[in-house]
């Protein structure tokens, strides 16, 4: 499968909403709600990665998780494979459910510490296709643990006995099992060390590559991001505010936010020194954002009439998209400084 | 200077710009089956206005040596220090961490040497308002009464960029987000203009762009008190932009240390050289798929060392019969640049 | 200068500073056995559950014979080692025989309590919301309710037989286990585990009873010791009260009851079976209590 073919889109997304109940403000008052995803749209096409980054708060996990279904949206659409399933309820999601699959922050939570390595990663077989003859499922648990780099006679053993990548690996095989054709992962490398990371980044773009997988990538690690990615989104309180090409995300950045995002991310070099733009303060309560553009009470250029309505996400150049109404910003990029 | 334990070989005294002096430090854990070395013959010196990054993964030791700096490791039976730790006081004084009774031991925590933790939540106390928080520290340090005390956390708020500090004082630590409640751990930290500061990741937990405040803060504040600064991360991207020198820890052990433009200009340790081509540079972005240069392996299990070099069963550079023999020596590269491999001569003439 | 010096050649022996969890560390039973007291306390439950299973069938009595030119004997003093009772029937036969009856009352009561309380804790748990409230409601309800007047109130009633003593206890013992597991089940269920297993579109019942409930079970089995020793005490009381077992089956508190009128001038026909009862509820108490250390696995380790 080639990214570049006029395929329709594997996922589309549109406006997606999705609020929390907040504390209430009074004893008989209602609720206030937490916009942590308020409307945001974007398509995956197939083979691709797209990347979703955002600091914390900014909903990108939230967007994952809603996507899977494994929360109701509280507006928008989500189309999967062309059918909608937005509404879908629990046994009608089932036969989707096997076709997209989730990789985990953190691979000590994310594993039933209580059962073995084959119990876990064959747990897809005994849902989906219960009646595979043990022989088999037993070869299919060893196929996936090989294809993640790890021994058949793993299979016996429980999750303690394994480090941090190895048990990042396990997730992989689990989520792999049914070949999946869309892959979530939700920060798959921040917990693991950094001589680890490298292993399981270049493990997702073999598996990628090998198996066509299709890969919605949320980190808010920009450099990581920027090594795994075709396209890369940008979020910041619930809304999207730059979509782009990775190269061209990062070489021509169009929203001031991912300017500063791209200035903040420390460079292992002590030769190369870039202007940092600081941000002041910190991101504001999604109780409250800001009206008009979120990000405008952080943003050095600023305008009143940034304040006034949302800013669309609009294409500003062939498949870029930024949501933001200046146009006339030079922004710094984050390559030339090397 | 006092106390003269250490290896005879050590000179006891700092030298006139010296904060710190490191020698030989190890630090071992008791636990039921013997005891366990966390940090093995760790030796540095650090002088005023430096900043000595302490790198490495996790497991490295980098932790435990910050810890068993200030013996905030386990009390005596169940951690054992050995070696030296000579720190400059506020006093002029300079005393032998390892050996100081424990009373004393409290004076120079916060006063001579503080210290800032990944995770400000767990450090400050939560039914405590963060201006009494601030005041304690100042009032056991320098006696001074309540109001001045709370007048000086209001000018320390300032101090790290807190904004309306008056009104903060009064806050809870959940009250504020993650960066402010880090700035306080800083504040609490320069309470008592201590000349030596060791932050234990404190920007992991943060997000870049309030990462890149508190480096920014940390950096202003080391200009104007002259402080020395022992960083520890597995950041490299924070160590190009903070360090002087770079001390990098691997199973335990200093595995290499140089200042910071030979160490990611010119690398002599395997481990070093992998750690830096294993990192994705934002610079390089989207620049097609060639795959980055993981280390294979993960770091030795400390109940079953590998034999020599414990990076020796990862390393790219693994010689049977030399690398495996025994525990590589810490050699001088060039005086300032220190190595522990045995091949450091093949690799820095680039042969290998 | 940095004044590193070269390190001397040592063992190579490293330490992480965060140790891989439960990496050859004791397993539960290293650490149930280094609990002196509980290791006693399984000791002292087996013997006492053996005895009772063969015993009867070597002494040379049964509990229900009666030897009227005995009465009243006292203990260690003939072929009736712990004496006989007014009818001159032989005091440890009738101990063994009543260990039977009490021992096995309270493992069922015991069993009961814990299928309703799992299963109450379990459902409220795992769905929460309204269902989870009005269950745990229910629960704190029931506890509201002193135990022993409703035991007592319910034996008058559906009269006592063994079987209905069984399920009155059970009845009035599960909710403190609902409570340990509704709090288990609901921390378990947001970890990622079990959303990984949601995501995979597993089954409620998958869920809970593959996911959930095997990560729960060390509270389970300490509240399942408790709830024995709870048990036996709970058929002593009613028994002790004349709405439990009836005589001529013996048991402990029967057994009690009847030495009530003789506490002076036959203090062993008392002693007895207290002791079987202190002797069985401690034991029963130290064992939950050793594995609560040993299948914690916080307080395990060092």
């Amino acid at each position: 499968m080639d990214g570049l073919a006029a395929d329709p889109a594997l996922l589309e997304v549109r406006d997606l909403r999705k609020w929390f109940a907040g504390p209430r403000p009074g004893p008989f008052r209602p609720r206030a709600r937490v916009r942590a995803v308020d409307g945001v749209s974007f398509d995956i096409r197939r083979g691709e990665v797209l990347s979703l980054v955002g600091e914390s708060g900014s909903g990108k996990s939230t967007v994952g998780r809603t996507v899977l279904r494994l929360m109701r949206p509280d507006g928008g659409s989500i189309r999967f494979g062309g059918a909608d399933i937005t509404a879908l309820g629990r046994d009608a999601l089932r036969p989707f459910r096997r076709r997209m699959q989730l990789v985990f922050q953190d691979p000590y939570a994310s594993l039933n510490p209580k059962m073995t390595v084959e119990e876990i990663v064959g747990a897809p077989l005994d849902i989906h296709e219960p009646a595979t003859p043990a022989a088999e499922r037993r070869r299919r648990v060893e196929e996936a643990l090989s294809l993640v780099g790890l021994l058949p006679s793993h299979a016996a053993r429980y999750p303690h006995e394994f480090s941090g990548g190895q048990r990042q690996r396990l997730g992989i095989a689990r989520a792999l099992i049914l070949r999946p054709e869309l892959l979530i992962a939700d920060e798959p490398v921040s917990a693991l060390d950094v001589s680890v990371q490298a292993q399981v980044v270049n493990l997702m773009l073999e598996l990628k590559e090998r198996l066509g997988l299709t890969i919605l990538f949320i980190s808010h690690d920009l450099a990581v991001v920027g090594y795994i990615s075709d396209r890369i989104a940008v979020m910041y309180l619930g809304r999207l505010v730059e979509v782009a090409p990775t190269r061209a995300l990062f070489a021509t950045p169009r929203h001031p936010y991912t300017e500063a995002l791209l200035s903040a991310v420390p460079i292992p070099d002590p030769t190369v020194k870039r202007e940092r733009i600081v941000l002041a303060g910190d991101v504001p309560s999604p109780l409250d954002p800001p009206s008009g553009c979120r990000f405008r009470t952080r943003c050095r250029y600023a305008l009143p009439a940034c304040a006034a309505e949302p800013p669309a996400l609009r294409e500003v150049a062939p498949g870029h998209f930024k949501a933001c109404i200046r146009d006339d910003l030079a922004l710094a990029s984050a390559i030339g400084a090397a | 200077m006092e106390r003269d334990r250490a290896p005879s070989t050590a000179p006891a005294a700092l030298a006139e710009d010296e904060v710190l002096a490191v020698r030989d430090l190890s630090i071992g854990f008791r636990t039921g089956i013997g005891e366990l070395p966390a940090v093995r013959d760790v030796s540095f010196t650090l002088r005023r206005g430096e900043t000595l990054a302490l790198v490495g993964e996790s497991g490295s030791g980098k932790s435990v040596t910050s810890l068993g700096i200030l013996r905030l490791t386990p009390r005596a039976p169940f951690c054992r220090i050995t070696g030296q730790v000579l720190l400059r006081g506020q006093d002029g004084r300079v005393r032998d961490l390892v050996t100081l009774p424990e009373a004393e031991m409290r004076d120079v925590r916060g006063r001579d040497a503080a210290m800032v933790f990944q995770e400000p939540m767990t450090s400050l106390n939560p039914v405590h308002r963060i201006g009494d928080q601030i005041a304690e520290a100042v009032r056991f340090h320098e006696g001074l009464g309540r109001r001045a005390a709370l007048d000086k956390a209001a000018g320390l708020l300032e101090l790290v960029g807190i904004p309306d500090p008056r009104r903060r004082l009064s806050s809870y630590p959940h009250e504020l987000s993650g960066g402010m409640r880090q700035r306080v751990m800083i504040a609490i930290a320069l309470s008592c203009e201590p000349q030596l500061l060791i932050a234990d990741e404190p920007t992991t937990a943060l997000d870049v762009t309030i990462q890149a405040q508190i480096l920014d803060l940390l950096r202003r504040l080391q200009e104007r008190t002259r402080m020395a600064v022992i960083f520890i991360t597995h950041n490299l991207g924070v160590v190009a932009e903070i360090a002087d020198r770079v001390m990098v820890m691997y199973a335990g052990r200093v595995v290499e240390q140089a200042p910071v433009r030979p160490l990611f200009g010119a690398p002599l340790m395997p481990y070093t050289r992998g750690l830096l081509r294993s990192v994705p540079r934002l610079d390089l972005a989207g620049l097609g798929r060639e795959r980055l240069a993981a280390i294979p392996g993960s770091v030795p299990d400390p109940l079953a060392p590998p034999p020599g070099c414990s990076f020796a069963p990862r390393c790219g550079h693994f010689e049977p019969g030399r690398c495996d023999a025994a525990m590589p020596p810490l050699e001088h590269a060039a005086p300032e640049h220190l190595v522990r491999c045995v091949r450091w001569p093949e690799l820095a003439a680039g042969t290998i | 200068m940095s004044g590193a010096s070269g390190a001397p050649l040592g063992s190579a022996v490293v330490e992480e500073a965060r140790p891989r969890p439960a990496r050859r560390r004791d397993g539960p039973l290293q650490r149930f056995m280094r609990h002196r007291l509980a290791v006693f306390g399984a000791a002292v439950i087996a013997l006492l559950a053996l005895a009772c299973a063969i015993g009867p069938l070597l002494l040379p009595f049964t509990d229900t014979e009666i030897d009227i030119m005995q009465r009243f004997a006292p203990p260690f003093s003939g072929v009736h080692l712990l004496g006989t009772d007014p009818l001159g029937r032989d005091i440890l036969a009738r101990i063994l025989m009543a260990g039977r009856i009490s021992l096995s009352v309270g493992f069922a009561a015991m069993v009961i309590s814990m299928l309703i309380g799992i299963t109450v804790g379990l459902v409220a748990g795992y769905y929460g919301g309204w269902l989870g409230t009005v269950l745990m409601r229910f629960v704190d309800a029931m506890l509201c309710f002193p135990s022993i007047f409703l035991l007592l109130a319910v034996s008058s009633l559906v009269g006592p037989a063994v079987g209905s003593i069984i399920v009155l206890i059970a009845i009035t013992s599960w909710m403190e286990v609902a409570r340990i597991v509704e709090a288990q089940i609901r921390a378990l269920k947001a970890r990622d585990f079990a959303v990984a297993a949601e995501a995979l579109g597993a089954s409620d019942a998958r869920v809970m009873l593959r996911e959930l409930l095997p990560n729960a079970i060390a509270p389970i089995v300490v509240a399942a010791t408790l709830n024995v020793a709870h048990a036996i005490l709970a058929e002593s009381y009613i028994s002790f009260l004349g709405y439990g077992i009836q005589p001529p089956t013996p048991s402990w508190g029967n057994m009690l009851d009847n030495a009530q009128s003789y506490l002076t001038s036959a203090p062993w026909l008392a002693i007895f079976p207290g002791a079987a009862i202190t002797l069985a509820v401690t034991s029963f108490n130290v064992i939950g209590d050793g594995l609560r250390d040993a299948l914690d696995p916080r307080s395990g380790g060092r």
